[in-house]
């Protein structure tokens, strides 16, 4: 089967990941997002949470919509320096407080387009946010994944 | 940067004419979407002789009240438990908590109940009781090690639901308490479908001050009005924090865009309550004790009470009223 060559020049792929929700994971992923690129890495974040993206809001970008180039999705640029690229499906809604009331096929097929459809240029890191659990996103993903670089996971969780 | 074309939605979100719709699976945009069969099979409504089993075994159900949150890590699982230790404060009134967050069940460790198996018999599974009016059901109680990941995909969680449903022995209940994951997906929409067998009195919704919980209960509240499912309140966790040294209240969720209360007010939705933060909550829930016994005095014990008697007042008002138009 064709693969995509939208991710062949990113460098590595980390997936932050938890069981539990409301650990932190989003704001991890923003953060890291910023300092790596402070460092002056090339970076891109891959919001997977199709139910709840925060990431959007966390950067400013909540407004900002998705354009079509040749080789794909145009991610949304965010940063001071527009240095990170973002794609989310908080950025695919009609409207902001829309529901994605989605079953599992139909998130699955977005991830998949996520992951190939997106032209992500040459990144250093490309930084996945998860939603909580060990569901359909997350077996999708790494399925999805599983033929680049895939470079490890990040596994945030609270003291409790 | 390329320059960008014409701007683009993917069609699906476009013209999606939304999963619980009566076009679902059946509209033009529906052709060659992933989820178009299943869409149209839930469309024509749940196999009759399987809603016929699901409405026999929940026919002695008098309450339903469904826990949920667009949010992860709010507190639903911790109101869940609050809610059921205290409408079960009443002896004359049975309780069933229903954990359906199949992947991250917090359920049997809050209630005190890790290890507990699950027992057959000739008239089904029997719930794990707590009290004698406070039985318990999850799919903790059905992992060999509470380590074991669940790791499904939507039809097989959805089966393993329905088998709560239609293969656990709840007998005759009062309350019947649903606590569910983050999100709106399979989970949410199977108990809806599931429960259409039985009437639902309505569902309570958690939150936590800031926008970025706010953000995807609004999210939440438009499922409920998809899938016509009446909301009972909202209820704001880690809504302040006194501490107990110095008394000085800090918000620690600082509500930026006005909390629980202004989106209340902007949808047109009651705010049962705001519960502020207290560290024995935590903590009995990690111990599996019940807060409200070993913190009476707190604030936010104080809330919780003055939620549920809402939440009581709520379905009885309208238990009334449906006895009243038959």
């Amino acid at each position: 089967s064709e693969r995509s060559t939208n991710l062949l020049g990113v460098r590595h792929i980390l997936l932050v990941l938890s069981g539990k929700g409301g650990v932190g994971k989003s704001t991890l992923c923003t953060e890291l997002a910023l300092a790596l690129r402070h460092r002056g890495h090339r970076v891109g974040i891959l919001d997977v949470d199709l139910c709840g993206p925060s990431i959007p809001r966390m950067l400013r970008v909540q407004d900002r919509a998705v354009h079509q180039c040749d080789s794909g999705w145009v991610p949304v640029f965010v940063g001071h320096d527009s240095g990170i690229a973002l794609m989310s499906i908080g950025f695919l809604l009609e409207r902001p407080d829309d529901a994605v009331v989605w079953r599992g096929p139909k998130k699955n097929a977005m991830i998949k387009q996520f992951v190939t459809d997106v032209a992500w240029g040459d990144l250093d890191f490309l930084i996945v946010d998860t939603p909580p659990g060990t569901s359909d996103e997350h077996i999708s993903t790494v399925e999805a994944l599983r033929h680049y670089k895939l470079f490890g996971a990040i596994l945030v969780t609270t003291p409790q | 940067l390329p320059s960008p074309a014409a701007l683009q939605r993917p069609l699906c979100l476009a013209e999606c004419p939304g999963t619980g719709s009566a076009q679902a699976g059946r509209a033009a945009a529906c052709q060659g979407c992933p989820n178009q069969g299943l869409c149209a099979a839930g469309a024509a409504g749940p196999d009759p002789a399987e809603a016929a089993e699901l409405q026999a075994r929940l026919r002695a159900v008098r309450h339903t009240v469904l826990v949920l949150s667009g949010k992860g890590g709010v507190g639903k699982s911790t109101f869940s438990t609050v809610l059921a230790h205290g409408l079960a404060a009443d002896e004359d009134k049975q309780v069933a908590l229903l954990d359906i967050d199949i992947c991250g069940p917090s359920i049997p460790k809050m209630m005190g109940l890790e290890g507990e198996q699950v027992h057959q018999s000739g008239s089904g599974w029997s719930p794990v009781y707590v009290e004698e009016n406070l039985g318990v059901m999850s799919v903790g109680f059905l992992l060999s090690s509470p380590d074991d990941a669940v790791i499904w995909r939507g039809p097989k969680k959805n089966g393993l639901i329905k088998q709560f449903l239609r293969d656990v022995d709840w007998g005759e209940i009062d309350y019947l308490i649903v606590d569910t994951p983050p999100g709106t997906s399979d989970e949410h929409l199977s108990i809806v479908q599931y429960l259409s067998a039985t009437h639902i009195d309505g569902a309570v919704i958690v939150t936590t001050p800031q926008e970025i919980s706010l953000q995807d209960v609004r999210k939440e509240i438009n499922f409920c009005h998809k899938v016509k499912l009446p909301i009972i309140g909202v209820v704001e966790n880690m809504s302040g924090f006194v501490c107990p040294k110095c008394k000085n209240e800090s918000q620690i969720f600082p509500p930026t865009t006005g909390g629980a209360e202004k989106m209340c007010q902007n949808l047109n939705v009651s705010l049962l309550g705001k519960v502020p933060l207290d560290p024995q909550i935590g903590k009995s829930c990690d111990r599996g004790q019940s807060f409200l016994s070993e913190a009476p005095e707190s604030p936010a014990t104080l809330s919780y009470r003055n939620i549920i008697q809402r939440i009581q007042e709520y379905c009885e008002q309208h238990h009334s009223q449906e006895e009243k138009s038959i």
